[in-house]
Parts: structure tokens; C-alpha cells; sequence
């Protein structure tokens, strides 16, 4: 029998799919590693940057860090059982990886909803410029990988192209990732 | 029978990593609060490479993945360190031999005194109740 061309890439030993992931995690290193980059230049360049650090929201930005780290768990069992072939299992644990990004979201909206209230406006300073475009840009790839899973999970929870829950899976921990230095830079370090 | 047992060994394996995350996370949130620059540093920054680390190895698999996967993702955190290195010492100083980063200097005052303002009313007007 053949392989399905689409699963098989017998140069690099991995699926078409993870190897997409993979091209596209790397440009996302570029995108972020750039903000980040930037915004810890201009963190050590500006002292009153520290000051204004100090109002942005550290409850909501560690309770955010727990829903996406548990989402990243559900990311993986949900690649496990679908390693053990069972389709209805993955689309189950996408589903509550995608919950947890809709609360991530959730937070997240709260949170810049009081901050803009008070006057955190994205022209108020070059600080507040950097931290709505980073948590943003973050926000955008929140929502994009949702998106996409919803539609990989209908598929697995039909035992199909399940090879594609540990490609959405790995982007996803990449945003976790992303995340795991938004955090201390934007809430913790003051 | 083995596969079930595999998949529970596997299961409780990423629950334990899990767990290690969350402790790493508790602890990020309480070194800042000690006070020491250092202790908030290294409680903010290496904390997060750690939580990083057990997250690429355990989660995305990093560890069993071709190892040229791992040197792409390498490559590109060099590309980043080549930006940082190239860039960092214009933002990094306002003023140097023969010029001066003036826009910057009044950027720094300017803050400095609306954050000064702020500490003399107690807080910044309106900001958000932590």
C-alpha cells in the first residue's frame, strides 16, 4: 500500500504536518524572540519602565499562567490518547484545552478592560505600547490555535488525521511557552 | 493490557510534570515578594527557563524529536542573541563619543516624573486595585 504523500517525508523522518509546525515555530521564535528581545533592551534602558510595571495586574497574569499550563496538559493526553488510537478521548481533551483558552481570554479581557478604565491606554506610554502589542500578538495566537483545534478534534473525534492532535499540540505548548516569559516580564520583574 | 498500562505510566508522567510547573509557578510568585533584586531575578527569568525547559522536553517532546529540530530551534534563539547583541548597545545607552539620544533622556526624565507624581498621590490615579 502507499503511503498518503501528506504523512510521509522520508528526508527529514517526520510527518508533513509536525515538520509545517516545526517551520513555523521557528518564525514564531523570530516574532517573539524579537518583542521579548526589544522589550528587555528597552526595560534596562528606561528606569521609569520598572515604575510603570508596578500597575499592571500580577493575580490575573498568574492565574493565566495556570489555565494555559493546564491547558498544555490537556494538550498532551489529549496527543497520548491519540497515539492509543482513541480518537473520541483526544477530541475530548482538545475541547478542554480549547476551554481553557477561551478563559485565558476571558482573564485576559477583564484585565485590559479595568487597565484601559484606568487610563493604561496603548498611547499612554511606550511601556503600556509594548505591553498590549506583546500580550496581543499572544492573544492572536491564543485564538488562531483554538480555532484550528476545534476543527482537528471534530476530525479525531471521528478517528481521523489523528497524527494532526500532536501538530496542534506542539504549536500550543509553544504558546504556552511564549507565555511562560511574557509572565515574568510583564507582571513579575517590578 | 500493556498498552493501558503504557498509557496510565505516560498519564501520570505529564500530571507529575504537571505538578512540577505549578510549584515552579508558586515559587516565581513568592521570590519577588522577599525583596532581593537578585532573588526577583533569578525567581522571574530562571524560573521561566526552567518551567521552559520541562515544557519543550516533556510536552512538545523535544527530547525523542530528531536532534535537527532541535538545532533549527537553536539557530533561531542565536538569530535572536545576534538582534540583541547588534541593537542592545544603542538602547541600552542614551549618549555615547559623539552623540546623544536626546528623545530618549526626556522620555526617562518624563516618566520619571509622571511616576514620581504618581507616588506622591499615593497611587497612580485610577489604577488597578491588585
Amino acid at each position: 500500500m502507499q503511503r498518503p504523500i501528506a504523512t510521509t517525508r522520508s528526508v527529514t523522518g517526520i510527518s508533513t504536518g509536525k515538520l509545517a509546525v516545526w517551520w513555523l515555530i521557528a518564525s514564531e521564535i523570530i516574532i517573539f524572540g524579537g518583542l521579548l528581545g526589544s522589550y528587555v533592551m528597552h526595560r534596562i534602558g528606561h528606569p521609569e519602565w520598572a515604575e510603570m510595571s508596578a500597575f499592571t495586574n500580577t493575580p490575573a497574569g498568574a492565574t493565566n499562567t495556570f489555565v494555559l499550563l493546564t491547558s498544555s496538559l490537556f494538550a498532551v493526553l489529549a496527543h497520548l490518547k491519540a497515539e492509543h488510537g482513541d480518537g473520541k478521548g483526544a477530541a475530548r481533551y482538545l475541547m478542554f484545552t480549547v476551554l481553557g483558552g477561551l478563559v485565558f481570554l476571558v482573564i485576559k479581557a477583564f484585565e485590559w478592560t479595568t487597565e484601559i478604565n484606568h487610563g493604561f491606554t496603548i498611547t499612554r506610554s511606550t511601556f503600556w505600547s509594548f505591553y498590549y502589542t506583546a500580550a496581543g500578538i499572544h492573544g492572536l495566537h491564543v485564538i488562531a490555535g483554538m480555532v484550528i483545534m476545534l476543527f482537528v478534534a471534530a476530525d479525531a473525534r471521528k478517528n481521523r488525521e489523528l497524527q494532526r492532535v500532536e501538530a496542534i499540540g506542539i504549536y500550543w505548548h509553544f504558546v504556552d511557552l511564549v507565555w511562560i516569559f511574557l509572565f515574568p516580564l510583564l507582571y513579575i520583574a517590578k | 493490557m500493556a498498552a493501558h498500562a503504557d498509557f496510565k505510566s505516560a498519564q501520570k508522567h505529564y500530571i507529575q510534570i504537571w505538578v512540577v510547573l505549578l510549584v515552579l509557578l508558586v515559587i516565581s510568585l513568592i521570590g519577588p515578594e522577599l525583596g532581593h533584586r537578585m532573588v526577583t531575578l533569578f525567581a522571574a527569568f530562571g524560573i521561566a527557563v526552567v518551567k521552559a525547559y520541562l515544557v519543550a522536553k516533556n510536552f512538545m517532546h523535544l527530547n525523542v524529536e530528531k536532534k535537527w529540530v532541535v538545532y533549527l530551534l537553536v539557530t533561531m534563539l542565536g538569530f535572536m542573541l545576534v538582534f540583541f547583541g547588534g541593537v542592545a548597545p544603542d538602547v541600552l545607552n542614551h549618549e555615547g563619543h559623539n552623540w546623544e539620544n536626546i528623545s530618549a533622556k526626556e522620555s526617562v526624565e518624563r516618566g520619571l516624573k509622571e511616576m514620581e507624581l504618581h507616588r506622591q498621590q499615593g497611587q497612580a490615579p485610577g489604577a488597578p486595585q491588585h
